[in-house]
């Protein structure tokens, strides 16, 4: 019990270390790099609370599919780094504020109403995250929206070619 | 085990990040990252309380929005390959095109 609060706290802040380091990275290769390392943190967070098929389809389509993407279009782009003028200007200074003051309300509103929320995992939270249980959740009760979903997908994809394509003169 | 407090904690630390990302960034693909990563943060969220409460229904509505992150991304992607294409640039600060 102690050490899955242990590594929670360890996992986290190598999450938050790697989001900044995402952030204020001139380069943007080094930027998705970084994200991908944020999201195998968050892909063990979800193993911490016993998520095992969300952790896995963590780390196949997004640090896999989808940042594989999108440093596929940073190569294809040839881009110059940007110079970051973060607090240089009034804009980054105004940025920098409004993020602070978004998280003072969220955290504020977490702590107020901390000792109302449970302190400990459900006792069934390892029925609950295995493949079995999601699939079969998904495939009864939910079985529309995973249809739908698939439709949104390959409107996705025909969009993306459509978009992406040259303009044929 | 880590209450759930801190578990919303920590996802409000990324989904603010993300948020800081997203104003001072001027590269249309980080920006577009930052979007990522916010989604992820509210993923956190979603499954702290899933598991917490011993509902299945938040980890469902994760899957859900990965699936739309997905497609999100493909066509964030292609719309940038097209900026790009027509501009040379990301920079959304020289993306003004329908600025007054």
């Amino acid at each position: 019990m102690m050490l899955s609060a242990v590594a929670f706290y360890v996992l986290s802040a190598g999450a938050i270390i790697c989001a900044l380091l995402t952030i204020t990275r001139k380069s943007a290769v080094v930027s998705a790099l970084m994200l991908v390392l944020t999201f195998c943190f968050l892909a063990a967070i979800y193993l911490t609370l016993s998520a095992q098929f969300l952790a896995v389809v963590q780390v196949a389509v997004y640090a896999g599919a989808i940042m594989v993407l999108v440093l596929f279009v940073i190569m294809l782009l040839n881009l110059e780094s940007e110079e970051i003028q973060l607090g240089r200007n009034w804009k980054g200074m105004v940025s920098i504020l409004a993020a602070l003051g978004v998280l003072a309300q969220i955290l504020g509103m977490i702590f107020l109403t901390g000792d109302r929320l449970p302190k400990t995992i459900s006792p069934n939270a390892a029925m609950l995250g295995t493949t079995e249980a999601i699939g079969r959740t998904l495939y009864t009760g939910y079985s529309f929206p995973f249809e739908m979903a698939s439709l949104i997908l390959i409107s996705a994809a025909v969009g993306a070619i459509i978009l992406a394509k040259k303009r044929l003169t | 085990m880590a209450p759930l407090s801190h578990y919303l904690a920590v996802s409000a630390i990324l989904f603010v990040i993300g948020t800081a990302g997203v104003l001072f960034r001027r590269n249309a693909i980080i920006i577009f990252m930052c979007v990522e990563l916010m989604l992820n943060a509210v993923n956190l969220t979603l499954i702290a309380f899933s598991q917490f409460f011993g509902d299945q229904t938040g980890q469902i509505l994760v899957f859900f929005v990965m699936t739309v992150a997905a497609a999100e991304a493909a066509v964030g992607l292609a719309i940038v390959i097209a900026l790009f294409r027509n501009k040379q640039t990301v920079d959304v600060a020289k993306v003004n095109i329908l600025k007054w």
